[in-house]
């Protein structure tokens, strides 16, 4: 009513609104955007901290393509991002679904549960490392328990990044949890009574009615895990090293190992952009898969 | 007599039900337990290796129960490796970084709710998807430039990337929520947009603020790499000091566990002092550093 009484007013206020946001954006100018321009500067220089720095165009990203060390690590990081997305997703739309339902202490449980996500990783990495020992390790206890034989752990080259996911999904189930339940509690009642009267069974329910409908949060889910895990390095970084040899050494951790060991400041920057605009890909590609699957 | 006939089938069908009834919600509690378990278990194990003597800790089968547990172990992480130093560093930091991105957050997140500039909180989400090394790069070398390298002032500026954007996403979120009528009578009665901004909304966006706070020091807190690449011997904040100075060549299972325990004790506190704003104010935009 008082924009159209007064012309202008509407929009003189929406300016100063933006003022608000100023100091923001001047501290974010610095800590977030600098870096972001600063690193894709630098990524075209061959410069190692303490000496000059030469320009050399594209050529970091050259020696990147026939990088064999590089190219593994990326093969490491996908795996680990498959199953560290897969698996939490199919365990927290169960835990979902469980918390969906009525039970004594469920509140107590439920902030149980999500206890893990908000861990320091660190921490529990020490903890998962002294689980993961082979000779004094609570795990291999735990397997010989039930009849299995003991497992070298993060020690083995085959089985370091199924055991790093395992931490992983530890950590990180309770978010896809709380995403899932989110949209358990937004859904319709009147498509379960109907279909319960034409004798639909506890599967038939969740099959052609749950699933669909948390589908989307689902994809959220999808895209939030699959951003963390392919960002994941705190616990690699503390159980493992990106060991043994390089067998679980992801881009971030190769990434660390340029820059802060061996001080490559341009080839790390290249890695940067490289790694920056995979996750970039990966997530607009989930999004995209959601918004055809809204269409059908 | 044909009651007296059809009864006894009755109960039967009855106590049939109530068996399977039974069987059901025992079936229902197991997976309860099958999910809960791992995460109490984790913890559990972590608190009872920290009350545990060393010949405890690595015997095997192991010893699950502490007896009698120990608190050597406590007493050694913080008299012989200044934990006291690490613990108040990470007070500082992410304190610091928490009331910074207060300061500018909040008003932020109130000029992009009112302005309806959302496209403000695009860059959040790209900040969001950013791997965290890819910031340490050029802070590190602007710092060494600025000779900042292991301090405290250093540590804090580069936390501003974990504590700001989840300020702003949060309270612009919140400020959203908020109805506007009462900060427009506010301005019709002759109030700037800055007084509505500081006497109506925001005394009225007290939770949101409450939220904000709590996970911006929480993501701090747990924040390790900044502090491992960033922090002097003195500056080290408490998860890059718990993997840098208490390694598992110079030190026992047994401190090191009771050195895990302090650091992610308060965090814990703090998730079970909020917990249902947390969990709303996670799934609402997955925010996380």
């Amino acid at each position: 009513m008082a924009a159209s009484a007064r012309p202008g007013f509407l929009a003189r206020r929406h300016r100063s609104y933006y003022y608000f946001a100023l100091p923001a954006l001047v501290v974010v100018g610095i800590v977030i955007i600098f870096p972001w321009l600063f690193t894709v500067w630098m990524s075209a220089f061959d410069w190692k901290i303490g000496s000059v720095a030469h320009f050399v165009g594209l050529d970091n990203y050259a020696k990147l393509i026939t990088n064999q060390r590089f190219i593994e690590s990326i093969v490491h990081t996908f795996y680990f991002t498959l199953l560290a997305v897969v698996v939490p997703l199919v365990l927290g739309l169960v835990a979902a679904l469980i918390f969906h339902r009525e039970f004594p202490f469920r509140g107590v449980l439920r902030a149980v549960f999500t206890m893990p996500m908000m861990a320091t990783p660190v921490a529990v990495a020490l903890v998962w490392t002294m689980m993961f020992h082979p000779q004094q390790g609570v795990l291999n206890y735990l397997l010989s328990l039930v009849g299995l034989p003991p497992s070298l752990w993060v020690y083995s080259p085959t089985w370091v990044i199924p055991s790093l996911v395992l931490v992983e999904i530890w950590h990180w189930t309770p978010l896809v949890m709380l995403i899932v339940l989110g949209g358990l509690a937004a859904l319709p009642t009147e498509p379960y009574e109907s279909a319960r009267m034409d004798g639909a069974s506890e599967w038939q329910l969740f099959r052609y009615i749950t699933l669909p409908l948390v589908a989307p949060f689902l994809v959220v889910a999808a895209v939030i895990r699959t951003i963390d895990a392919l960002k994941a390095f705190d616990t690699i970084y503390v159980i493992s090293q990106g060991g043994p040899g390089t067998a679980s050494e992801t881009i971030n951790l190769y990434l660390y190992l340029q820059a802060f060991a061996f001080y490559n400041v341009g080839n790390a920057s290249a890695v940067v952009v490289v790694f920056f605009a995979m996750i970039l890909a990966l997530a607009l590609l989930l999004l995209y898969v959601r918004e055809r699957a809204k269409w059908t | 007599m044909d009651v007296t006939a059809v009864a006894p089938v009755g109960t039967g069908v009855a106590a049939g039900n109530r068996w399977r009834r039974r069987l059901r919600s025992f079936g229902f509690g197991l997976s309860v337990l099958a999910i809960v378990s791992p995460a109490i278990l984790v913890f559990l194990w972590m608190l009872s290796l920290s009350l545990k003597n060393e010949i405890d800790n690595l015997s095997y089968p192991p010893v699950f129960i502490p007896a009698p547990p120990t608190f050597n172990n406590f007493v050694q992480v913080f008299a012989e490796n200044s934990m006291g130093l690490y613990f108040w560093n990470s007070v500082v930091v992410s304190g610091g970084a928490t009331l910074i991105a207060l300061a500018v957050g909040i008003p932020a997140g109130y000029g992009i709710a009112r302005a309806q500039a959302h496209k403000l909180t695009i860059l959040i989400l790209i900040a969001r998807m950013t791997p965290a090394l890819s910031y340490l790069i050029p802070l590190f070398t602007v710092f060494q430039f600025l000779g900042l390298n292991n301090t405290l002032t250093a540590l804090v500026i580069t936390h501003l990337v974990i504590t700001v954007p989840i300020v702003v996403y949060i309270m612009a979120g919140h400020f959203e929520t908020l109805p506007k009528e009462l900060e427009e009578a506010a301005l019709i009665d002759g109030g700037s947009v800055w007084t509505s901004f500081r006497y109506v909304a925001l005394p009225l966006a007290r939770p949101g603020i409450v939220v904000g706070t709590i996970l911006a020091f929480i993501f701090s807190w747990n924040n390790f790499v900044f502090g491992a690449v960033l922090a002097g011997r003195a500056t080290r904040t408490l998860p890059a000091a718990v993997y840098n100075v208490l390694t598992f060549e110079q030190l026992a299972w047994g401190p090191l566990a009771a050195a895990a325990l302090v650091v992610t004790v308060p965090v814990l506190l703090l998730t079970v002092v909020i917990q249902k704003e947390i969990v709303a104010g996670l799934t609402h935009g997955g925010i996380k550093a």
